[in-house]
């Protein structure tokens, strides 16, 4: 069994998950909002007008690079492969702000926050993206852009 | 202490420090996971189960409380519908995600890990929503015109 998704790494991925939940609840019990960052961040940078008070919206999204940077001090170097090259970084970039924008939502506010809640509409974003993204990167392989 | 504010960051660092734990700031893993049909590497389906259980409890929590801790209440999402712009946003959002390996969250914290890469995905994806807000806004619920020979 050792070989079996080799790579994998169960515990670091639950320990971390953990975290995630935890802000998550945070942001739900201490401030009454969403842990959506597609849509934090719209609204820190002004993009959009609704949400969580901008100066909120703000602290949450320059706490993500600082709890990384944190995690790099006293943990070590983070893993960090980016392969995919300028194209991919750009169009998929554009793809996931409009994307996001349009569906209301992203990981965390439908995948994390939305499906623990039971909503329908973040179940039904969640199985979307996920097949969605099984397909693009099946798409990519099968086209010789595997990375 | 009711300090939103400090809510809020502590929040934004613990959600940036655990994408960095779990190997989710790591594009190639998250494509990993992605790659259903390849070499697929099934971390992220423990970040996800590990993300769930606090915010399952959290939302049973909350059902129990009038007011969250540091505001004067909840803004939570009312939307029931499966319009076409939830789904076709979240098929366009799993497109990108699989091109770039990337969402929002391992984005903006990898701006402090490999800060060019992760500049270029961000500053594309806030183009990305501008280019949405400039789509007109959601009809509200236009009468529809009955044509009867379809």
């Amino acid at each position: 069994m050792g070989d079996v998704f080799a790579n994998a790494m169960p515990v670091q991925g639950l320990i971390g998950g953990l975290m995630i939940g935890t802000a998550s609840a945070i942001m739900l019990l201490g401030l009454g909002r969403i842990a959506g960052v597609s849509g934090l961040a719209a609204r820190a940078t002004g993009i959009t007008v609704d949400g969580a008070p901008r100066p909120l919206a703000i602290a949450f999204v320059v706490g993500l690079p600082l709890g990384a940077l944190l995690v790099a001090l006293i943990l070590g170097p983070v893993e960090e492969r980016f392969e995919q090259g300028l194209a991919a970084l750009v169009i998929g970039g554009l793809v996931v702000g409009f994307g996001t924008r349009l569906g209301s939502g992203c990981t965390s506010g439908h995948g994390v926050c939305g499906m623990s809640r039971l909503s329908a509409r973040s179940l039904v974003a969640t199985a979307t993206f996920m097949v969605m993204g099984f397909a693009t990167v099946a798409v990519m392989n099968a086209m010789g852009l595997g990375q | 202490m009711k300090r939103p504010i400090v809510f809020a960051l502590i929040a934004g660092a613990l959600f940036g420090a655990g994408l960095a734990v779990s190997g989710m700031a790591d594009p190639q893993r998250v494509r990993g996971f992605l790659d259903l049909f390849g070499a697929w590497d099934p971390t992220l389906a423990f970040v996800m189960g590990g993300a769930l259980i606090p915010m399952a409890i959290a939302w049973r929590v909350q059902r129990r409380m009038t007011s969250p801790m540091a505001a004067d209440r909840f803004a939570l999402p009312t939307a029931r519908d499966l319009d076409p712009r939830l789904i076709g946003g979240a098929a366009l959002f799993g497109i990108g995600w699989g091109i770039a390996g990337l969402c929002p969250g391992p984005a903006i914290a990898d701006l402090a890990i490999a800060p060019v890469p992760a500049a270029i995905f961000v500053v594309a994806m806030l183009g990305g929503m501008i280019l949405h807000r400039l789509l007109p806004a959601a009809p509200v619920k236009q009468p529809t015109l009955e044509t009867s020979n379809v």
